[in-house]
């Protein structure tokens, strides 16, 4: 194949990356998007297996068979509610390919013939992407084990983390402006010595982030392992590196935006972590007045029973408690009385921009029923009965009611004005925000304490 | 400890004190229930009931009453109240402004009496807050009532037989009882209009789908304890004529304007009453207090007019097994709050018990010292201009998408200036592809975001092809490309696995996704 050959090859597989975005932003075309992303990665492939560059097929194929199988199992096996941790992981190869491909491009024979402006541009875009893989892989190690509970959820913070941050960054630009200009030999050494603060930095840029933030930080790492392949592609001198990871990259990026509008947070806030600790003075939350009125399962059965339109608002809670599927259990019994039950889903619910609906589909609920925050919090005052599953701060009234609560002005489910509140909750502790809930005292709400799974077995028991 | 239950012996009364399912509650706290023989028979609650929930029946009033915690509805008569044990404790409506000689009397036997109309209205106490619940049942039944001497429908109907039109109801005064009657001729389809001189409670009249009325007039009448304050006189004045306004107009007024332990206001006069339709009705549900109409007579129905005045003071009485209910759980709610039988305390440091409580071993401590209610009044009204939380939403102008965007220009130019051909040729593909990227993204349902982000991780997996360029070539195979081959073969192995596994993991969610 020649060379024009196969930059048109990439230039289609660009392409049908592009409708593949696109193709994912509606269910009805979701399915083709796919198909579409998989034909272009295949295309690309292909097209550089055929260019002529490549010649060591006895390894390379023995490899990628290994690496497809091995990615084949993993997505077969995940669990939905692991999904977060999936992403993650998968994040980190992505991230760990970029640093190995940096080095491996630098050591080529073919960096030590450039001369120049080129040479420079080169080893800056070497740098630049050693030093985003390097952040992105042990960013999505330490994100992937505090997804899995491996590693404590809570925010660690260093003292003086912004200075040991912005030390770390320092650092790295010095040696990077010493590496321009050093030989071959002693700037490898330069470059290992800000891969490892890289490194270093990912692992401490991320174990300051709380676990409620997850969502935002998985599709962050989504993005700069997007802009570790675009600073690859600049390396290689090739398009569609730089196409796909630029889409990568500023995709993660929307995603990551759209997450902290939804808590009503400035990324930056995100990014630099810390959240939940001091930040509303200690005394932001005030002293709840009232009880909570506890409820049987049983009792929410008849409840349930009696009203026409239920609305269930999952949260994290109802993924560790597994629990979908009972929910689904629930709806349908529901819908077969003729009680219309919808959900609805916060945009930060879960540890995963749309965790919850991927776990609702997965229980089978069909997606026409799932409902985002927006399209039903002013229909909320016409609900009979609400159940909150394993949710907590999303449907926290002092978001909107108090001005020095720490999650003050973050838009949340407004539950309390359904006709009755049911939440279901393991115990009074507060959510990940440590912000105290409101909600549980006001009259309405009713509380059903325990595993959310069994709660529910026995709620669908009572309805039957 | 044994929980003694009494019938009611004023003649009105049908209530009873608890419902069977409280005994249950009672039981679990450790205590015995000891209940009259045919207390809740006028609630249409047997004895057996109560004996099936684990309640001792009583065939003797004198046993009932030489019981340690007697729970009662209404105050006991002079002649009970003599045969009450010293040192017991009686709960009950007790009214102590209005009952001083009972207070007296029941003072004598050295008792313990908290007042169920005297828990204080803070938002703790709320579960066991009586005059909310009897409030309750009081709206409801004053629409029923008003429906059955109504000589029409409430709701409005086009039949063959000609059109009905809906009937009118004015409710005067939104708090609990106000709102029970709103929501009560709502559903009956009738249109429904509330007056309350508190603005705050606009809100939850308008939820209960009834219009509310405003004067224009600047005064908030929010007082303390739930309950409104007196008014000025040219509010009342205004108020005045917006009653005879729609006095003329509607069927039924329902009023529930009362000051506890004060004279109710007079709201509808005799003029307003005849200006009404013949056959309206008025129902004073604050009868008990004189009335807020100035026909009423206390108790009693009469017509005026041609309107039908009810005067009941009685009406939680007239639902009797619902009240009952009601009354007994706020009660399981108050006895929990003494504790459970080993644990049985007056406790005077808790602000609920300590309001309730009218008399400690016969002392009178009544009226308790005044208790802040956790209720704010009202919000002062938002006086924050719209422009400036324009101007805050803004947040700091180095991120605003403008300053960005002139950054990334003059760092083109720079890079123009300098950089070489090709390099310009990349950045321009990139600069493109993360505006493609942005477009394309930015509409995306945020059902779709987990799939979203494992299709883009897949699509990073192109890295792999980074990789693969890097690869030595076989025949040259020095200390050097050894080193090469390790580090592409293993970056190429990583990212296959993130492409497949990406891909794949794409599919299986997407596959679960169903309309």
């Amino acid at each position: 194949m020649n060379e024009g050959l196969v930059t048109t090859s990439y230039l289609v597989s660009g392409i049908f990356f592009v409708l593949s975005l696109g193709g994912l932003s509606k269910q009805e075309t979701a399915r083709r998007g796919n198909l579409y992303g998989i034909l272009g990665m295949a295309l690309a492939i292909f097209a550089t297996f055929m260019s002529g560059k490549v010649s060591n097929f006895e390894l390379l194929i023995p490899l990628m068979l290994g690496g497809a199988v091995i990615g084949a199992i993993l997505a077969r096996r995940v669990e939905m509610t692991s999904m977060p941790e999936l992403v993650a992981i998968l994040h980190s190869f992505v991230g760990l390919a970029a640093v190995l491909v940096g080095v491996a491009s630098f050591m080529d024979p073919g960096h030590s013939k450039l001369e120049g402006s080129d040479k420079l541009i080169h080893e800056i875009e070497i740098l630049l992407g050693v030093f985003i893989g390097g952040v992105t892989f042990t960013g999505s190690v330490v994100a992937f084990g505090k997804l899995r509970g491996s590693l404590s959820g809570k925010p660690i913070l260093l003292p003086f983390r912004h200075f040991l941050n912005l030390g770390m960054v320092v650092a790295s630009v010095y040696l990077g402006s010493q590496f321009l200009g050093q030989e071959h030999d002693a700037a490898l050494i330069t470059l290992l010595i800000v891969t490892a603060i890289s490194l270093l930095l990912g692992v401490h840029l991320i174990v300051a982030i709380g676990g409620a933030d997850m969502p935002v930080v998985v599709s962050m790492l989504n993005s700069y392992s997007g802009w570790a392949a675009a600073a690859a592609g600049f390396m290689l001198k090739n398009d569609l590196l730089i196409i796909t990871g630029a889409l990568v990259g500023s995709s993660g990026a929307i995603l990551s935006y759209i997450m902290c509008n939804a808590m009503n947070r400035s990324l930056v806030n995100v990014i630099f972590g810390g959240f939940g600790t001091g930040s509303g003075g200690g005394g932001g939350s005030t002293e709840i007045e009232g009880s909570i009125t506890e409820i049987s399962a049983l009792e929410v059965a008849e409840e349930l029973k009696e009203s026409k339109e239920v609305m269930i608002v999952p949260g994290y809670g109802m993924a560790v408690a597994q629990a979908q599927h009972v929910v689904k259990e629930i709806t349908e019994t529901l819908r077969g009385k003729d009680v219309n039950v919808r959900f609805a889903i916060h945009p930060v619910a879960g540890r995963l921009p749309g965790h919850m609906n991927v776990l609702l589909a997965e229980a089978n609920v069909p997606y026409d029923i799932v409902f985002e925050m927006d399209e039903v919090n002013d229909e909320l005052s016409e609900v009979d009965v609400l159940l909150v599953v394993g949710a907590n701060d999303i449907v926290n009234p002092s978001a909107l009611e108090e001005e020095n609560s720490p999650i003050a002005g973050m838009p949340v489910i407004e539950a309390w004005k359904a006709k009755t509140v049911v939440a279901l909750k393991r115990s009074m502790a507060t959510g990940y925000s440590g912000v105290e809930n409101p909600l549980y005292y006001k009259d309405n709400c009713r509380m059903l304490f325990g595993d959310a799974k069994d709660s529910l077995g026995q709620v669908l028991s009572g309805l039957s | 400890m044994i929980i003694a239950i009494p019938k009611e012996t004023q003649p009105s009364e049908k209530r009873v004190a608890i419902a069977p399912d409280n005994v249950a509650a009672f039981a679990k706290l450790g205590y015995e229930v000891l209940f009259e023989k045919g207390a809740g028979e006028a609630a249409n609650l047997a004895d057996s009931a109560y004996e099936d929930a684990g309640a001792r029946i009583a065939a003797d009033a004198a046993e009932v009453w030489k019981s340690d915690l007697i729970l009662k509805v209404t105050p006991p008569s002079m002649e009970e109240a003599g045969g009450i044990r010293e040192g017991a404790t009686l709960i009950c409506f007790v009214y102590p402004a209005r009952n001083e000689e009972l207070i007296q009397k029941l003072a004598e036997r050295k008792i313990n009496l908290l007042a169920m109309d005297c828990v204080p209205r803070i938002s703790r106490a709320q579960s066991m807050d009586a005059l909310s619940s009897m409030a309750n049942v009081a709206g409801y039944r004053a629409v029923v009532e008003a429906s059955h001497v109504f000589g029409r429908f409430f709701t409005g109907q086009i039949t063959a037989a000609g059109k009905v039109p809906p009937a009118k109801v004015l409710i005067i005064g939104a708090g609990v009882a106000g709102l029970a009657a709103i929501g009560a001729a709502r559903n009956m389809g009738a249109i429904v209009r509330a007056f309350d001189t508190r603005p705050a409670v606009k809100d939850e009249v308008k939820s209960l789908g009834a219009s509310f009325l405003e004067l224009d007039f600047n005064e908030d009448g929010a007082g303390s304890g739930g309950y409104a304050k007196v008014m000025s006189k040219e509010f009342i004045e205004a108020e005045m004529k917006l009653f005879a306004e729609q006095a003329a107009e509607v069927d039924v007024i329902i009023t529930t304007a009362m000051i506890p332990g004060k004279k109710s206001p007079v709201l509808i006069t005799d003029e307003m009453v005849q200006s009404m339709k013949p056959g309206s009705v008025i129902v004073d549900l604050a009868a008990e207090g004189g009335g807020n109409c100035e026909l009423t007579e206390s108790g009693q129905t009469r017509v005026a007019h041609g309107v039908t005045i009810i005067g009941y003071t009685d009406f939680p009485s007239r639902l009797p097994t619902q009240s009952s209910r009601l009354y007994g759980n706020n009660l399981v709610k108050l006895v929990q709050l003494l504790g459970q039988v080993d644990e049985f305390k007056i406790n005077q440091d808790d602000e609920v018990v300590r309001g309730a409580l009218v008399l400690d071993e016969g002392k009178l401590s009544w009226p308790p010292p005044p208790v802040e209610t956790s209720v704010a009044p009202a919000k002062k009204p938002e006086t924050k201009p719209v422009g400036n939380e324009a101007e805050e939403k803004k947040g700091s102008p180095f991120l605003s998408p403008a300053f960005l965007l002139g950054l990334l220009a003059v760092g083109l130019l720079a890079l123009g200036w300098k950089g070489s051909n090709e390099f310009l040729d990349q950045i321009t593909v990139f600069v493109l592809a993360c505006f493609v990227g942005y477009m394309v993204v930015w509409n995306v349902t945020p059902s779709l975001h987990t799939p979203l982000m494992s299709v883009t991780n897949a699509i990073s997996g192109i890295i792999l092809i980074g990789g693969m360029l890097f690869m030595p070539t076989g025949s040259e195979l020095s200390g050097n490309s050894q080193i090469l081959t390790w580090l592409a073969g293993v970056a190429i192995f990583v990212a296959t696995i993130n492409v497949a596994g990406g891909f794949l993991v794409t599919q299986r969610m997407l596959k679960m996704f169903r309309k």
